[in-house]
């Protein structure tokens, strides 16, 4: 294998500038709802007192767990000394970071008092998993700001692996964390199984793997610049291993579901006559999400191409964001059973199936957390070595012949 | 010297001025020990007690909402005319059993657990269970992100959409934090039961009882002992100090 040499983002300054316009333009319409939905008040959401999280935090929680995933190609290069990936660590990093500010923003912004930021910063209960959260998300940051520093710094590269161990151990505390947000959560049958922690992991690996593909492939083919067949493969291969954990873990949620009798109830809503949730889990997050690309990517292994392996990440996100919004909303749309065995009516709405559609302003803070982490992404590649100059089979294939 | 007036009258000047300055840096803290001795309000909450709360759904019944009523007066609570996102602190719950038939109609509100789930999981300590066992939000530190809401297997939060109105010095809202009932907690510092309570034996059914369990001589701990009581998903086991008899 050849040496790597990186380079920054090679486009002509107008290029540059009218791309970075266009995506703070949407990064504006996610501030523009954030500003309408706390001047009104949540009342002009989807949310209410009963659907209480809404698509922020599909979103938000989309991104953050994509954004811990996104950082495993660098580990599988300096954790486990895969050096087909080693070329590809540092735009990991910086994927990583700029995936978890998009979601942290997101959440941040969904406040029902985002002003007391400064709060949630200094006023700590450490019995609450969230409160954690807080020191993960900001620890995140702080350890792959320290381990790109260890790529991209000779004179600390010694630290490297030090500092990609550090690194990948974080990102699976940050994964269980949000996982266990909701399997903490023992008010409610969705939830309530520590499942979750290992479902999160399983489901980061996948949508962080999905998104670094696709803009790998963005970057390169804008460039007129070809990977390396070997690395597609690799890559390819790498994201059915992940799809098919994801699936494990959940025939497991299910079935643990289904195994504890006061759990059934949730389970029939969610799999068989929950309506759209029943649709976006079989549909959408099984089938879209889970079984096509599956059978994309491990049904033509020799003829894995860019173009096919680019197709199923897509399919992976738009199965994840499902997967999530299935977890989240289809979770709290179903009842709580405050008494188990009886019939429940109220004019809080016990005992209703609830229904929820989001309102523009949810979506556009969402689309908005997601050019945050895009301007993050344009603007690091731009002024720092970020991309490896060539990721032809000489860069990335260790079996490659000089 | 000794026949020297001035220096006589400065002398007297000197001791009343002492006396006087004394006087006023002792005085204001005599006083207010005597306030706060005076006045239950300012008492120190003490563990000693629990609040809770028993309801008789075998005297409650559909048509009357008087508690509910109440709550709202008593607390400012003002719709909007959006029934999923106007706050409810209590609720009347119509049940009906789904082998006898049988129905019955009771009020369920923040069930004030001794191991309040809310409580834990408040990232910023917002939510909390004073040493008498009430659960309140401190509205100074929440944050609105609504984890408690996720968190409460009794649905008995809710999050403030809109900008409040008519609010009462006692029971302060606010757009974009998180409330619930507080067992009407300025009413019973200054010695009174919740409004509640107090309408449902005035207009309603006389189902409610509020006292403190440690008391065995309170009213709610002999009905207890007389006849039991049950907790709203006590097999969660966060020891609710609402209590029902007849569920």
């Amino acid at each position: 294998m050849k040496p790597v040499t990186y380079t920054r983002l090679q486009l002509p300054s107008s290029t540059f500038y009218v791309r970075l316009a266009v995506i703070l333009a949407v990064v504006l319409v996610g501030l523009g709802s954030a500003w309408f939905m706390e001047h009104n008040g949540h009342w002009v959401t989807g949310m209410n007192n009963q659907i209480v999280w809404g698509m922020p935090h599909v979103f938000a929680v989309f991104l953050i767990v994509a954004a811990s995933g996104a950082l495993n190609v660098a580990s599988i290069g300096t954790v486990f000394g895969r050096s087909t990936y080693k070329p590809l660590g540092r735009l990991s990093g910086l994927l990583a970071i700029a995936l978890l500010v998009g979601g942290l923003s997101v959440l941040v912004l969904d406040l029902g008092r985002p002003d007391r930021l400064i709060v949630a910063m200094t006023s700590y209960n450490f019995s609450s998993i969230f409160a954690w959260n807080i020191f993960l998300y900001t620890g995140f940051l702080g350890v792959v700001g320290l381990y790109l520093w260890t790529m991209m710094d000779r004179p600390v590269n010694v630290y490297n692996k030090a500092a990609g161990l550090l690194a990948f151990v974080w990102r699976l505390g940050l994964t269980t964390g949000t996982g266990l947000i909701f399997g903490f959560l023992v008010a409610r049958e969705a939830y309530d199984s520590a499942v979750m922690a290992p479902l999160f992991i399983s489901m980061s690996f996948a949508f962080g793997l999905a998104i670094f593909i696709l803009l790998l492939a963005v970057l390169y083919d804008a460039a007129g610049q070809p990977m390396a067949a070997y690395l597609v493969r690799r890559m390819g291969r790498l994201l059915a291993i992940f799809v098919a954990a994801v699936q494990y873990f959940v025939i497991v949620q299910h079935l643990t579901g289904l195994y504890a009798a006061k759990h059934t109830g949730v389970e029939h809503f969610i799999l068989l006559d929950g309506g759209l949730f029943t649709v976006l889990f079989w549909a959408v997050q099984v089938g879209v999400g889970g079984l096509i690309p599956l059978a994309m990517l491990l049904g033509n292994k020799d003829g894995l191409t860019i173009s096919r392996v680019c197709w199923a990440a897509v399919l992976v996100i738009v199965g994840g964001l499902a997967q999530v919004y299935v977890i989240i909303i289809g979770g709290q749309a179903y009842p709580l059973e405050l008494f188990p065995g009886m019939e429940i009516s109220s004019s809080f709405f016990d005992g209703v199936r609830h229904g929820y559609a989001p309102s523009f302003a949810e979506i556009g803070l969402g689309i908005g957390g997601c050019a945050i982490a895009a301007t993050i992404i344009m603007i690091g590649m731009r002024v720092l070595d970020f991309l490896p100059k060539d990721l032809d089979d000489k860069t990335v294939n260790p079996h490659h012949q000089i | 010297m000794s026949n020297c007036p001035t220096s006589s009258s400065r002398r007297q000047f000197l001791n009343a001025a002492s006396v006087l300055g004394a006087g006023i840096v002792i005085a204001p803290g005599i006083t207010l020990h005597g306030i706060s001795e005076a006045k239950a309000g300012t008492t120190a909450v003490t563990s000693k007690v629990r609040w809770g709360l028993l309801v008789d759904a075998n005297k409650c019944t559909t048509d009357c909402t008087a508690c509910v009523s109440a709550c709202k007066t008593e607390n400012g609570l003002e719709s909007h005319g959006r029934d999923e996102s106007d706050p409810q602190w209590i609720r009347k719950v119509e049940l009906r059993d789904k082998g006898s038939g049988r129905t019955q109609s009771l009020p369920v509100m923040c069930q004030h657990c001794d191991e309040p789930p809310c409580v834990d999981v408040c990232p910023t300590g917002a939510s909390f269970k004073r040493a008498d066992g009430i659960v309140l939000v401190d509205k100074h530190i929440c944050i609105g992100c609504r984890y408690c809401m996720m968190a409460c297997p009794y649905k008995a939060r809710s999050f403030v959409h809109e900008t409040t109105t008519n609010q009462k010095s006692y029971a302060p809202r606010g757009k974009g934090t998180v409330e619930s009932c507080t067992f009407c907690v300025h009413r019973v510092d200054a010695g009174r039961q919740p409004a509640c309570v107090e309408a449902c034996h005035k207009d309603g059914k006389g189902a409610m009882t509020f006292g403190d369990l440690k008391d065995p001589n309170s009213d709610i701990s002999k009905k207890l002992v007389a006849h039991g009581g049950s907790r709203i998903r006590g097999d969660l086991g966060l020891d609710p100090g609402v209590r029902y008899q007849g569920v």
